[in-house]
């Protein structure tokens, strides 16, 4: 009687072969269509890579690293100069930067509210957008209205860097300070803790691995910028480390005046625009290492 | 006759336009537990964030009336919410330790943040008493430097207890402290309410009436009219009282569980 009752119709088995094929078929195609788009979207990636590590490392030597371009026409000389001028202009641009998107961000997420805060946001989105030669223009255009026309410098290239940096800066770490739960706040009001207390020690700690991510991405979006900094930054074969006169050389504007300008010996300018290129990646790859370096360091704990 | 910790006098509160809780005037007892049962959404936990000035943080958020602690009033325009929240902790329905912190600094946490200084043997003092109160230094005093987020659910709970007591407040508020607990650690956490009680004012909101029954020694109970009608406080009483002969049917009704 048993078995009778339980016995199912062969339709509904719980073996239906056909339709576990349709579902393995399905599966396999769906498979197959992600990796392939997936290598494809690599492709790019690695032979970039590739093309640059071959053809950078013929000068990544002792010499590059040490020599800058004074006086150099033909093989030899290096890019001292302008790594110095990218780290320079670099650093002057987060110092910049990073206060000001930061405590916006904390502007926008803990006290803005009305109508205030709303043109904040806006305005920083309509910054986001703004091509790099124009910020470049702009800066350009507020040192010659100081100094006088057509005034180059360091300063300035780390200006017109500023201004796109900022706008990433805010964005990521309002995503970061959006991130932390209200229990948190909750939890340190209810303590009887001020609120710019609650702010500064619970919550930008809590935050912080995500914001200092956030600055590394903001960093990697500026170092590679060419056009503001060949517009006010200028070319130079010679080391300057004062950001306040003179042309800075960066390693972007390096290649690009490399390959531009090429002299009678053009494979020795190639090589030095390669290896140039392959710094640039080598330092924006380090930085993304260290920003998860970092971001480990600061995260939150909850292993026992 | 038992000394008054708190009293409110018509008290509302507001999400906005939106009365959530009308009209609440009742009085807590010092050093005893008051527990607060209503179905949802009838505003007992929002009447108790009025309690410390927490309702305000959310937006929008107001109140109205007036809340007596040792004759002053809480909601008096010159008093600081910071301030009154330091004598009026609060442990809230998720236990929600600092996840930056260690088991240590999140009970340090609350008198850390409070003043700036504490010398160390002082910290270590605070440390050991807190965690002790809240049940919680056995099992964690051979770790005090590991991560408080790497505890258990009811051990998160009593070491947020420990953090709320660290700052010495005279009155501690609990929103449904054993809602998101296992039945074990939810005993843990009735046993240490019974022994705080020598030392606090504990007021409690809860879902659980058997927990009310078994650790109040007064019940508030809060129903509302209708969906979108504020909540208001229906009876008020003895818990024996409670739950033996309540005066009011609605109260009767729901704590034999025909509605809510």
């Amino acid at each position: 009687m048993a078995t009778i009752a339980l016995g199912l119709p062969a339709t509904i088995s719980l073996t239906r072969d056909h339709v576990r094929r349709g579902r393995r078929v399905k599966n396999q195609v769906a498979t197959i269509g992600v990796v392939s788009v997936f290598t494809l979207a690599l492709l790019p990636l690695v032979s970039v890579l590739w093309t640059v590590l071959t053809r950078g490392l013929a000068r990544f030597d002792g010499e590059f690293f040490t020599n800058s371009m004074r006086g150099v026409l033909g093989e030899g000389g290096g890019a001292i100069h302008a790594i110095t001028g990218t780290a320079l202009i670099t650093g002057a641009t987060v110092i910049m930067s990073v206060p000001i998107g930061l405590l916006t961000a904390i502007y926008l997420v803990e006290y803005g509210k009305g109508p205030f805060a709303r043109a904040v946001t806006f305005l920083v989105d309509v910054m986001t957008g703004i091509p790099s030669i124009v910020a470049g223009l702009f800066a350009y255009a507020v040192f010659s209205m100081i100094l006088g026309p057509g005034v180059r410098s360091g300063v300035a290239g780390a200006i017109a860097l500023t201004l796109l940096m900022t706008p990433v800066v805010i964005r990521s770490c309002e995503e970061m300070l959006r991130l932390v739960p209200q229990d948190l706040r909750e939890a340190s009001y209810a303590l009887g803790v001020s609120k710019h207390r609650t702010i500064r020690k619970i919550v930008l700690p809590t935050a912080m691995s995500g914001i200092v991510s956030g600055v590394m991405i903001g960093i990697a979006r500026v170092v590679g910028e060419t056009a503001p900094l060949l517009l006010v930054a200028g070319f130079t074969d010679s080391m300057n480390t004062n950001l306040f006169s003179d042309r800075m050389s960066t390693l972007p504007v390096f290649i690009y005046s490399q390959w531009a300008n090429k002299g009678v010996n053009a494979a020795a300018y190639d090589n030095r625009a390669w290896t140039a290129a392959l710094v640039l990646i080598a330092f924006v790859l380090s930085l993304n290492l260290l920003s998860r370096l970092v971001a480990r360091v600061f995260s939150p704990k909850v292993s026992r | 006759m038992t000394a008054t910790a708190l009293k409110t006098h018509s008290l509302s509160a507001y999400y906005g336009d939106f009365l959530a809780v009308a009209d609440v005037s009742m009085t807590i007892d010092q050093r005893s537990i008051t527990a607060l049962i209503g179905p949802s959404g009838c505003g007992k936990s929002t009447f108790l964030r009025t309690l410390n000035r927490m309702h305000e943080v959310i937006p929008h958020a107001r109140v109205t009336g007036e809340i007596t602690l040792a004759g002053e009033n809480l909601y008096d325009p010159g008093v600081d919410p910071v301030l009154v929240r330091q004598r009026i902790g609060m442990v809230f329905q998720r236990p929600n330790p600092f996840p930056t912190m260690s088991i240590r600094d999140n009970v340090l946490a609350g008198v850390k943040l409070q003043r700036s200084r504490l010398p160390r043997s002082e910290a270590d003092d605070v440390v050991e008493q807190s965690l002790r109160s809240a049940n919680l230094w056995i099992e964690v005093r051979d770790r005090l430097g590991k991560p408080g987020a790497g505890l258990s659910g009811g051990q998160q709970q009593r070491l947020c207890i420990a953090r709320a007591i660290a700052v010495q407040p005279d009155i501690l508020l609990m929103d449904e402290p054993c809602s998101a607990l296992d039945p074990i650690s939810t005993l843990a956490i009735e046993e240490l309410m019974l022994e705080l009680k020598s030392t606090y004012t504990v007021v409690i909101v809860t879902h659980n009436m058997q927990q009310a029954a078994r650790v109040s020694d007064k019940t508030g109970f809060f129903n509302l009219a209708a969906v979108r009608e504020p909540g208001r406080l229906v009876e008020y009483a003895d818990t024996t009282t409670m739950f033996s002969k309540p005066k009011k049917k609605e109260t009767a009704d729901y704590i034999a569980g025909r509605f809510g």
